[in-house]
């Protein structure tokens, strides 16, 4: 079953506690992955990958730099989870 | 020597060994012979021959938080924990460019390690062949590379006069701080973070050593088995951590009113030219990396009191260095206490250099020389060549300027020497 928005926020929360170690509470819809989260180009292919495991869907190389904020991930993953 | 050249101090240190989490926790266990090594009870550990390692006694995951340690090999998060200490020691808080203690430009980082990254290259291997392409780490090439525990202390301290990290197997920690020693007597730098780091505790470098008969295969007694100049020593036990000094110029340090360990006084180094593991029997090699040493130096030989000897508990390698040490000294090796502190931290490889000047430095500065342990039947050929101490911790002289040698040998016949003195 597909995951929910709230679901996708709270799995990428995670992630990213997991990968930045940021507390899960600061990570919201609004947030850029670079500027707000610690989340630096190497680390965001780590957010990326853990990403398409936890909600299988695949993103490709070429879209990951449009994916700005952890609002921009979780539209992406709501579009193309399967 | 060149009058031109300036001289070079100890201003800070920093350890994590087998025997403790910090310079200070490790030489109390020095000096009170205790050993690090320990039975290795991982799953894989069953099948190999070796069965023993001296494990860091307070593992990196206690002091890095997991994000940062996550996308840093075990050996560089050693050589940060060292270089942090060091560099706290020496009374510098801040990266160089908000400390106002160091100009960026004038300092460097060399630190060193045997091997690189090669826990993070084969755990990353077993991560591709079982989970695909898209799994491996992203953080593998900085990982892996040799130079990333240099990389990442000059990033710590902010560094800009250079970052280096000479390799040459089993010396590589010594010959980072010669190399270290050097850029400052030469003008390139004013402070250096120098040292060697290495974590190599896995199985496929055990099962190569071990392949190689290059290590203990005392199972039975991991205390006792790395057991250097004793007739029964049958090779080194791996060990794992980092050794860290913060070297400075006698002038710069003496500007801020730096503390001041010992002076650095400068290196000898030479290649055997003779196997590419075995060492030369007769020590030709060391010897000249000896006389270097003197001939680069104003080190006097009356002064040598003490020698952290090389020795890592392997039939013809422990020798081989006391035969250097009487024929380049002569009778001056009468007053010179052997210590081989592998005995207890084991063979740290490319950290050994690290680890065993910090013990060097602390060895001149408390005036005590660290014991060899696990001695039961003194080798005859160690006993007609050098003063070995043996068991207990012993005193050296009390008054007066007295100066120590480090020794580091390496696989590929790299010889490297450092000698530091009181100030």
């Amino acid at each position: 079953m597909a995951a929910t928005q709230e679901e996708i926020v709270a799995g990428l929360a995670d992630i990213v506690n997991e990968i930045a170690g940021i507390p899960v509470e600061d990570v919201q819809l609004d947030k850029s992955f670079t500027d707000d989260l610690d989340v630096d180009s190497l680390s965001m292919v780590e957010v990326v990958v853990a990403a398409e495991e936890r909600f299988d869907v695949k993103i490709p190389d070429d879209d990951v730099k449009n994916l700005k904020t952890v609002g921009d991930a979780t539209e992406y993953i709501l579009k193309h989870q399967a | 020597m060149s009058s031109t050249k300036r001289t070079v101090v100890v201003t800070g240190i920093g350890a994590t060994s087998p025997l403790g989490g910090d310079a200070a926790t490790t030489w109390e266990g020095l000096v009170a012979g205790r050993s690090g090594v320990r039975p290795l009870t991982q799953e894989w550990a069953a099948e190999q021959a070796v069965r023993i390692a001296a494990p860091a006694a307070v593992d990196p995951s206690e002091v890095i938080p997991r994000p940062q340690a996550r996308r840093l090999d075990r050996s560089a998060q050693f050589a940060l924990i060292a270089a942090k200490e060091a560099w706290a020691d020496a009374d510098f808080d801040e990266k160089a460019a908000d400390d106002g203690g160091v100009d960026p430009d004038r300092l460097g980082a060399v630190i060193a390690s045997g091997i690189g990254g090669v826990t993070t290259l084969l755990d990353q291997y077993d991560v591709l062949k079982e989970k695909g392409v898209r799994r491996v780490s992203p953080h593998t090439v900085p990982m892996l590379m040799p130079n990333g525990p240099s990389a990442n202390v000059g990033l710590l301290v902010g560094a800009r006069a250079g970052v280096h990290t000479p390799v040459s197997a089993c010396a590589s920690g010594a010959e980072a701080i010669g190399y270290a020693i050097e850029m400052i007597r030469t003008g390139r730098a004013d402070v250096v973070v120098a040292g060697g780091t290495e974590a190599a505790i896995h199985p496929l470098p055990i099962a190569a050593f071990g392949n190689m008969m290059a290590m203990s295969k005392n199972n039975e007694d991991p205390e006792g088995a790395s057991r250097p100049y004793d007739t029964a020593r049958d090779g080194f036990v791996l060990g794992e951590g980092a050794g860290v000094v913060v070297l400075e110029s006698a002038e710069h340090a003496a500007k801020r009113g730096a503390r001041v360990y010992a002076e650095a006084v400068g290196q000898g180094i030479s290649a055997d030219g003779h196997d590419i593991v075995q060492p030369e029997p007769e020590g030709r090699g060391i010897s000249m990396a000896l006389r270097a040493l003197l001939d680069n130096t104003d080190l006097d030989p009356a002064e040598i009191v003490h020698v952290n000897a090389h020795a890592t508990s392997t039939p013809a390698g422990d020798i081989a260095e006391l035969k250097a040490l009487r024929k380049v000294f002569g009778d001056d090796a009468d007053h010179m206490a052997v210590s081989a502190t592998k005995s207890m931290t084991g063979h740290l490889l490319g950290g050994a250099g690290g680890v065993e000047t910090v013990a060097t430095v602390l060895a001149l500065y408390h005036r005590i020389a660290p014991p060899t342990i696990n001695i039961e039947n003194l080798d005859p050929e160690a006993e007609a060549n050098a003063d070995i101490v043996r068991g207990e911790a012993r005193k050296l002289p009390v008054e007066g300027r007295i100066a120590a040698l480090n020794d580091s040998f390496g696989f590929g016949g790299h010889n490297v020497v450092l000698a530091f003195r009181t100030v």
